[in-house]
Order: C-alpha cells, then sequence, then structure tokens
C-alpha cells in the first residue's frame, strides 16, 4: 500500500505523441475526453485505489519572505518557468507496477482525433510512515 | 473498555452468524450495526452476557434487512423472526473469520482493510484515517474485498501464515492517525494466538511485544528517528519486553523455528543488552543466519551485513555486504555506516548523502542527512 501522485504538466513534461492543444479540439472531442477522465477517477474509486485528484490553474504567483516587518515579496507568473503543473491524481495502490499501469491508461486519455493523447505523466511516490521493524 | 471488549468479540459474533447459514459479507454488515448500537446503549445497564446480546441484536439487524429487502422483491413472503437452533460461538468461528479476511484472493491492502474491520471491530472511517484515504475509498475497498471472498466456504481450511502477514503488514505500518495500529495488530495477534496452537503466531506476538516495548525511546518529541544505539534504554517497556521474552521462550522450546521466531529472537537479544555495546551481537549473527536460510530474503541479507560488521569488525561487514543486490533500499546506508565504521569517512559521507535522497520515509531522510552532515562537519573542520 503505496501512495503515488500522477503528475501532469502544462510544461516540463517530454512532448506528447498527439500534441494538440485542447483549444484545437472539436466540442465532441473534449467532451469525450473529459468523460474517460471521470471514468477513470470513478472506476479507481471503485476498486479502493482513488485518494484524490485536482486540477490547478496555469497562472501562478511567486512569493518570499522579505524580513522581519515586511510584506512578503511577490513575483511573477513568469512565462519562462520551465516546470508549470497542470494538476494530479492521488492514487493508493498495492504496487509500483500497478501505479505504472493506472498511470498509462490515464495518459490514454482521447484528445485531437479521438486518438489517445500519450501524454507523460509523472509517477511520484510519497514518503511514507517509517516501519516499526528495521533490523 | 467496552470498545475494546465490543471489538474482541466481533469475529466471534460474525463467525456464529456465517455458520448460521448468512453469507460473510451480509452478517459483517450486521455485526457492525449491533456493534453501533451496543456503543450507544452500553454500559447503561451493560449486558450480563455481551457476547449473547451481540449475536441477538445482529441477528436482528440481519433479520430486519433481509426482510426489508423480501418485502421489496415479494411481500407476501414470510421471514422466519427466531433464529435457527444453531451453534453458539466457538475459537473455531473466530480463526475461520482470520482466515477469511486474509484469504489469498485478497491483495494485501484488502485483507489489511478486511481483517481491521471484520475481526478487528474498527469502523470504515477509521481504518481509512489511519491509512490517510478517504472513506469512499476504504468502502469501495471492503465492500471489494467481500465480494472476492463472497464464494469462499467459510469452514474451508485456512492459512495461518497468511494471516500472520497480515497482521505484521498492520503492525510495521505504524500508525498515522487517531487509531493505533500497532496497539491493535498486537491485541489481534493476542487473540489469535490464544486460540491457536503455534509457534510462529506466538514468535510473531512475541516479535511485536519487543518492538513495542521501544516505541517511548523511538521517537524524539518532534517525531525524528532515534536508532537502536542511541535510545535511552531504561525507557523500554520492560513489562513488555519480560512477556515477549517469556512468550518466545516457549515458543523456541518446542523446537519449530520460523521467520517471525527468528526476528523475535534477533529483538529479544537487543532488549537484553543494558546498553548498546553491550550487544551479543555473534548470537545475533547466527539468528540472522537462520533467517536467511529460512526466508532467502535480500533484506535479511543486508541486515546480516551489518550485524557482522557489529560482530567481526567493518570489513567482515563490507565484505558480507558486497555479496548483496545493490539496488536494496537501504543498502547505500548500511554502507555508509559500515564505511563510517571503517574509517572511510569521505566515502560514509557521500554514501550517506545518497541513502538520504532514496530514503522512503521523512523521518529516514531527515536522519540520513544528518548523519551525512555530521561526517560533512568533521571533515572540513
Amino acid at each position: 500500500m503505496t501512495r503515488y501522485l500522477l503528475l501532469k504538466h502544462y510544461r516540463g513534461a517530454p512532448q506528447a505523441i498527439n500534441d494538440v492543444p485542447m483549444d484545437r479540439w472539436t466540442p465532441a472531442e473534449i467532451e469525450d475526453h473529459l468523460q474517460y477522465m471521470a471514468d477513470f477517477a470513478a472506476r479507481l474509486q471503485g476498486t479502493g485505489e482513488y485518494v484524490d485528484g485536482q486540477a490547478l490553474s496555469p497562472e501562478g504567483t511567486f512569493v518570499r519572505y522579505d524580513g522581519e516587518g515586511r510584506p512578503p515579496v511577490t513575483d511573477g507568473p513568469f512565462a519562462e518557468t520551465k516546470d508549470l503543473i497542470a494538476g494530479w491524481m492521488v492514487i493508493d495502490v498495492d504496487s509500483y507496477e500497478r501505479a505504472l499501469a493506472l498511470a498509462g491508461e490515464l495518459s490514454a486519455a482521447p484528445g485531437a482525433g479521438g486518438r489517445p493523447i500519450h501524454e507523460w505523466l509523472e509517477v511520484r511516490p510519497f514518503l511514507s510512515a517509517p516501519p516499526t521493524v528495521t533490523e | 473498555m467496552d470498545e475494546l471488549l465490543l471489538r474482541e468479540l466481533t469475529p466471534a459474533v460474525t463467525g456464529v452468524l456465517t455458520r448460521r447459514g448468512v453469507d460473510f459479507a451480509t452478517a459483517e454488515d450486521a455485526v457492525q450495526e449491533a456493534l453501533l448500537q451496543a456503543a450507544l446503549t452500553w454500559p447503561d445497564p451493560r449486558p450480563a452476557d455481551p457476547l449473547g446480546w451481540l449475536v441477538t441484536v445482529a441477528w436482528r439487524k440481519f433479520l430486519d434487512a433481509r426482510r426489508s429487502e423480501v418485502s421489496r422483491r415479494d411481500r407476501e413472503q414470510r421471514v422466519e423472526a427466531e433464529p435457527p437452533p444453531g451453534p453458539t460461538a466457538t475459537a473455531d468461528d473466530t480463526l475461520q473469520l482470520f482466515f477469511l479476511c486474509a484469504h489469498p484472493s485478497l491483495t494485501p491492502a484488502s485483507a489489511v482493510a478486511l481483517t481491521l474491520r471484520a475481526a478487528g471491530g474498527l469502523t470504515t472511517r477509521q481504518i481509512a484515517q489511519a491509512y490517510l484515504v478517504p472513506e469512499a475509498t476504504m468502502a469501495q475497498r471492503i465492500s471489494r474485498a467481500k465480494r472476492t471472498v463472497r464464494d469462499v466456504r467459510f469452514s474451508e481450511p485456512g492459512d495461518l501464515a497468511t494471516v500472520l502477514r497480515v497482521l505484521y503488514l498492520v503492525f510495521n505500518e505504524g500508525y498515522t492517525g487517531d487509531v493505533d495500529l500497532a496497539a491493535e495488530a498486537i491485541r489481534l495477534t493476542r487473540q489469535l494466538a490464544s486460540i491457536t496452537d503455534d509457534e510462529e503466531t506466538a514468535g510473531l506476538l512475541a516479535l511485536m511485544l519487543l518492538h513495542h516495548a521501544r516505541r517511548p525511546a523511538r521517537t524524539r518529541r518532534d517525531g525524528s528517528l532515534v536508532p537502536l544505539a542511541e535510545q535511552d534504554r531504561s525507557r523500554w517497556d520492560t513489562s513488555l519486553v519480560a512477556e515477549g521474552v517469556a512468550i518466545l521462550q516457549t515458543a523456541l522450546g518446542r523446537d519449530r523455528l520460523g521467520e517471525f521466531q527468528a526476528q523475535a529472537a534477533i529483538a529479544a537479544l537487543h532488549a537484553d543488552a543494558p546498553r548498546a555495546e553491550e550487544t551479543d551481537w555473534v548470537q545475533i549473527v547466527g539468528w540472522y543466519d537462520d533467517l536467511l536460510r529460512l526466508t532467502g530474503s535480500p533484506v535479511v541479507a543486508l541486515n546480516r551485513a551489518v550485524a557482522i560488521g557489529e560482530a567481526d569488525g567493518a570489513e567482515a561487514g563490507l565484505a558480507a555486504l558486497a555479496t548483496v543486490d545493490p539496488d536494496l533500499p537501504r543498502h547505500a546506508a548500511a554502507s555508509a555506516y559500515l564505511h563510517e565504521k571503517a574509517g572511510d569517512l569521505p566515502t560514509a559521507a557521500r554514501l550517506y548523502a545518497e541513502a538520504a535522497r532514496s530514503a522512503a520515509n521523512l523521518a529516514e531522510r531527515h536522519h540520513l542527512a544528518r548523519q551525512a552532515a555530521r561526517i560533512g562537519q568533521a571533515l572540513h573542520r
């Protein structure tokens, strides 16, 4: 039982095979894509493997501490930021292989022409609680 | 107190209903409802015969559920209101329930969830909180697990080893939420040990007690890990140690060694040492030899190499480590430790840093990063 993050990037991942931006799909293609994603999440809920799924706005702000008594400094968004997270799904599965298989299915979501996007998803294990028995 | 008693009785009640012919999933739901009612109405007054009370109420819950289902299907059909004369609760029912919850057709995660609910009497919400998943997800995992074992005959002979593996998983995950999973694993293993006559069940219980005894010394207030060698041994729970050692000695005396007994023997030798420097590493290596023979596990081989490093010196430990797959988790950490012991500080610092990057949990990563920093500071002074 390990939790994994399936991470989807706006930018920063290698280029998808069917790399046509969503604003150039037909309305029906968008519907099909959304339905696929909803079905996928529902199926994972049914198998007891779903933990969370969220999407992020592409527009973000960078913030940092600027010293005692001063308001934090903000900057950005930066058009040149290389890595831009689009959203994620968190799953709780029995094995790494299962996490890879599910990420593969998620990456098969249909895009332009109804064909799979083949989008690159990043699979990251969560750091877990330490085990009790170590020797 | 009552909550523990209720949970103690859970598998027996489910067992009685199942033996009376109620299918497992339905019986389990009825028992959860009976537990809820007991929690609401006990202890005012607590019934004289709690088990009998639970069986009666669970049976009624089952009849209610069936009646409403039947009335949906066929309003004419009548349902018997009295339970058929059937067997009362026996230790066998409880044991069969453990077998069912750890059935080999279940994935480890499903077996763990089902065991905690049907044998442990925990609610789905509690189990979900303990494993940090949404309650809906845990509910699905449990109902799927129930479907998976739907066609298993309740009296089918089971395998104790699979039950022990599930309980070990529950124990070793530690606890994260309101539910103390380690304590729950001990409670269930104790219950299992009381109804079986099996050395490995005793061995697992001893192993859990001996590790649980160290819990007060294992973490600092901030949650960081204290390695075994640095633990304040005066904070170990001596009554748990004594109980664990006694249980282990009885099991070992029957001369049917298994992996849990061997692991418990190693924990007992650590418990035996008043100070870390007085640890009997030669004997510990001997137990690791047995453990390696029993399991063939590369993780055991890794831990054995560290023990050899303590018993015969760092060079011997590194030689043993050289035969272990370097891709194993904790290989870099073990190698770092042995290199430091051998006096090769630059290599140790590099390996500690590498080990920190690949650690599977945060407490371990922080510990390893501190080791790397400590040696780095000594090197650059």
